[in-house]
């Protein structure tokens, strides 16, 4: 199969790897490069465990992009999110909210919460549970996530937005 | 001088966050595939039969062999100790020999150098299968008599003659879907040859030990040879109770016959389809009763598919019959429990463990009867409970002490609005024709402790060092429920350190041996107790040393937010711990329990099999649309029983998940066979858990205030189970929705079978 050299910068970190075709994302983050915060769940685009954010502010699925296609791209995972040992205020708002129980979906809906959050910054209730229902989560009833959500756009904006049930 | 020092970090009672949350969202959690692979690591795929039950008349694995990348294959003929994976029954082959009996079952293993490879290989098997008849469905298996054991009965009473006698019988027959895990992390294990032919395992099992056990004897080495550790699972919820030893197992015969690490990291597909779900239900019921809506007599036959082997099936079995009677005194009962055998996966543990397919049983009578006397089905629901001091006997004989139903009920029903709401439903639906409302009141009631005795038993470790850092370890394991900080919480407070001072660490059978799954609710319960036991053993001993080396008398010594009161001295707890050092004091202690009380005879399936009882109801209110029958939950209001909770947050966590994951299983969570038993909804594609999208925009969740009876663990109850059962709240408000509409047209309430899907609830509108 033919081989692609390509150079990603993941977390900021300029990383060259050689790749076949028919290698995804997901697997060169994971087995090339060992960035493990992204994780397997389906492999098939439907559970957004491997979600990545891709030059700044969009998501995809790792398990689905093929690494051969993102030469150049400027890569984010959960372990790049922290700025001087602080960590991103999204992630602040899944901790102090409990919105994490088994954790394997989490660095997934974190990401996916900033991209969220970028292109919305003060959602509703309505739009952060369809914006994320790409994401799974099977141990929480979401509930927490939501109001995890809530609060990071309230961190993030400084203002409030609807609780729950609004 | 002690009465106003501030509590220590992380105390019970607290709501204090989950240990690992700062690394969940950093991504610095590492679960199994996230360990640094040795070098030569290879990756295992396992082989499957596309048969449902057929001989294989040959095994032609040479094109495997040849397979770019394959440095091995094993079959059956290579496994040096016992070929078999099962929990007790010794009826699940690691490799299938000769015939197959389910489509996916695991026939022999590939390693390769990638995965990519072992997966391709993998698919290169010859076989020639010569195909026998296959039991599919719990009908087929019912018609041919084919059990994994002798049909149950559990009897109290003379239901026969009650239901002769009854002014009032309605018969019916209804079918409860089963559900897939779908934890986040699926299926994995990791094995490394070690000295003397020993291996370290890293599976993602709630049951390391039943692990350990299994690869000794896959290996035919002792048990004192094999270690398997975990440090926390990406979810389990009863999938990783039993199935994990199948893929533990492979990887340890390749580490084995190799000398090099090997991996299974189970494909997502392969996944749903090689391991064992939730057991799918034909629920039959005659029920007899006066017109108050009382019940009389009840005939129940509950039929369940277990698959083509035994696995933990009769324990699952036998807890439906036992939540077969939810909150309700049922005084002439008969319940006959059929345990299919079929040529499908082997049904296994999953959240619940039978005590769902029992009570959404009688809350589907419940509704029956209310709907033939015209009656709101919360005061039939009230009408039939439990009594506090009469009418208190289960079917199987245990006198329930602890009964809250009555009060829990009513401070639900009053607090969510019950009977106003359920009056704008009446309206809202005789203003609407093609959308219906309906609201339903469901409680739970459900048994805690193991149904097999053996297993209410636990140890734990504690370490102190001589710096005053503690480290902790039990046999219970981490699935994202929280329990190692509540275990910690325990810990913390008997040493009065913060939390902090802990390091809790990853649970491993050369720690503590001879552990039980983390399963049946009981983790806090038994693990929490084990380590209070060690915990109180070194705070004994560092007591009795201060009382001889500060000259102090022991009723004077009291451990308090990090520090050693002494009479009139303080130390910090360093300090005492140094000390005790020197003074040549062991600070070392394991700790072990196991549960009172319980005693339970499965021939007469008469005795006490639970400890005590968590309650909780739920109110839930959904809407249909009649052109499509295509549903939403609009809003939910639960109240929980959780004792007095060791960690509110982490148990709120539990409840609203469990309601979640309750309602998937009854609405949108559909398995589908075909008729050669291939599953065919075997990827989140297919098969739908629900999303944030699907979750009540309004969903309240409250702790009823209360503590446990019983002397468990600073008066805690349970809450990893029970909470799923709120959601038959969900499918009785579907059925409801169901009847309201065809009420000018149906006189008995339709028997809407679960997942309701919209197909479902479009199918049962006439």
């Amino acid at each position: 199969m033919k081989k692609h050299a390509i150079t990603l910068t993941v977390n900021g970190e300029e990383r060259d790897l050689i790749v076949p075709s028919n290698r995804t994302l997901l697997d060169a983050l994971r087995d090339d490069l060992g960035y493990t915060d992204t994780k397997y769940g389906c492999g098939t685009g439907e559970c957004g465990a491997c979600t990545i954010l891709v030059d700044g502010m969009t998501t995809i699925n790792g398990c689905l992009t093929l690494a051969a296609t993102m030469n150049g791209k400027s890569i984010t995972t959960a372990a790049g999110l922290a700025r001087n040992g602080h960590l991103h205020p999204v992630q602040e708002a899944f901790i102090e909210n409990d919105a994490i129980q088994c954790g394997f979906c989490t660095p997934g809906m974190v990401l996916k919460t900033i991209s969220l959050l970028d292109e919305n910054p003060r959602p509703t209730e309505a739009e952060i549970r369809h914006g994320l229902e790409g994401n799974i989560c099977r141990c929480t009833g979401y509930t927490k996530i939501v109001e995890a959500v809530q609060d990071a756009s309230r961190r993030i904006t400084g203002s409030n937005v609807s609780a729950i049930g609004e | 001088m002690t009465e106003n020092t501030p509590p220590i970090n992380g105390d019970i009672h607290r709501d204090i966050r989950h240990d690992s949350a700062h690394k969940h969202v950093a991504g610095s959690a590492d679960y199994i595939d996230d360990i640094p692979e040795k070098r030569d690591l290879l990756h295992v795929c396992l082989g499957q039969s596309s048969r449902a039950h057929a001989r294989m008349k040959s095994l032609d694995l040479d094109d495997v062999r040849a397979a770019p990348g394959v440095v091995m294959v094993l079959t059956a003929d290579d496994i040096p100790g016992r070929n078999d994976v099962s929990p007790f029954a010794g009826d699940d082959p690691l490799f299938a020999k000769d015939i197959v009996q389910f489509h996916g079952q695991s026939i022999f293993a590939v390693a390769a150098i990638s995965r990519d490879q072992a997966r391709r290989a993998a698919k290169l098997a010859k076989i020639d299968y010569e195909d026998y008849p296959a039991i599919l469905t719990i009908d087929d298996a019912m018609a041919a008599k084919s059990y994994i054991e002798a049909p149950q009965c559990v009897k109290q009473g003379d239901s026969v003659a009650a239901l002769k006698k009854a002014p009032i019988r309605r018969r019916g027959c209804f079918r409860v879907g089963g559900q897939d895990h779908f934890y986040l992390e699926g299926q994995i294990a990791m094995a490394e040859p070690k000295e003397d032919g020993d291996v370290h395992v890293w599976s993602s099992t709630q049951n390391p030990t039943e692990v350990q056990h299994l690869v000794a004897k896959v290996l035919n080495i002792p048990d004192n040879g094999v270690t398997v550790e975990v440090r926390r699972m990406g979810g389990g919820f009863g999938g990783k109770e039993t199935h994990p030893s199948l893929f533990a197992a492979a990887a340890a015969l390749v580490a084995r016959k190799t000398g090099r690490t090997a991996k299974c990291r189970v494909d997502r597909d392969d996944d749903m389809i090689m391991t064992g779900k939730r057991h799918d239900f034909r629920i039959d019921y005659d029920v007899g009763f006066d017109s108050e809506g009382r019940i009389l007599g009840l005939d129940l036959k509950l039929a369940s598919r277990c698959g083509y082997s035994v696995d933990l099936s009769p324990a699952i079995n036998d807890r439906a019959m036992f939540h077969s009677d939810n909150c309700y005194f049922l005084e002439h009962v008969t319940i006959n429990s059929y345990r299919c055998r079929t040529n499908t996966v082997s049904n296994t543990a999953f959240r619940g463990f039978g005590g769902p397919q029992g009570m959404i049983a009688i809350e589907r009578i419940m509704d029956v009867i209310a709907h033939g006397l015209s009656k709101d089905p919360l005061d039939v629901r009230m009408i039939n409970l439990y009594g506090k001091t009469d009418r208190n006997i289960t079917p199987y004989g245990m006198r329930i002490e602890d009964n809250i139903a009555p009060e829990l009920i009513a401070e639900l029903a009053e607090t969510a609005d019950y009977k106003n709401r359920r009056k704008e439903i009446t309206a809202f639906n005789q203003a609407n024709k093609y959308l219906t409302k309906a609201l339903s009141l469901t409680p739970v009631k459900f048994g805690i402790s193991f149904t097999a005795l053996h297993l209410n038993q636990a140890g734990a470790l504690i370490h102190i060092y001589s710096d005053g850092s503690v480290h902790l370890n039990h046999g219970g394991t981490e699935m994202g429920q929280g329990l190692f900080i509540k275990v910690a919480q325990v810990v913390a407070n008997e040493l009065q350190i913060d939390i902090d001072r802990i390091k809790i660490s990853a649970t491993t059978t050369d720690k503590v041996p001879n552990s039980s799954p983390t399963a049946a609710s009981s983790g806090s319960d038994l693990n929490g107790m084990a380590a209070l036991a060690a915990a109180r053993t070194l705070k004994d001993r560092l007591t009795a040393f201060a009382e001889n080396h500060y000259d102090c008398p022991s009723d004077q010594i009291i451990f308090r937010n990090n520090h050693i009161y002494l009479g009139d001295q303080k130390i910090s707890f360093n300090q005492l711990v140094h000390q005790a050092y020197l003074g040549r004091i062991s600070l070392s202690s394991t700790g072990f329990y196991k549960t009172p009380k319980i005693h339970y005879d499965r021939k007469t399936h008469k005795g006490r099999p639970f400890f005590y009882f968590s309650y909780g109801a739920a109110i839930a209110e959904v809407i249909i649309d009649l052109l499509t029958g295509e549903n939403k939950i609009l809003r939910v209001d639960i109240l929980h029983d959780v004792g007095k909770s060791l960690n509110p947050a982490i148990d709120r966590g539990q409840i609203e998940g469990g309601f979640i994951q309750g309602a998937g299983w009854l609405t949108t969570e559909e398995l589908v066979f075909d008729d050669k038993g291939v599953l065919r909804s075997h990827a989140p594609s297919t098969y739908k858990i629900p999303t944030s999208a699907d979750r009540p925009a309004q969903m309240t969740i409250n702790l009823w205030n209360g503590v446990n009876k019983e002397d468990t663990i600073h008066k805690s109850k349970a809450v990893g189970e029970p909470p799923l059962m709120l959601a038959i709240a969900v499918h009785s408000a579907l059925t409801l929705a169901v009847a309201n509409a065809n009420s000018n047209k149906a006189e008995e309430l339709s028997a809407l079978n679960a997942p309701a899907t919209a197909e479902e609830i479009l199918s049962k509108l006439i």
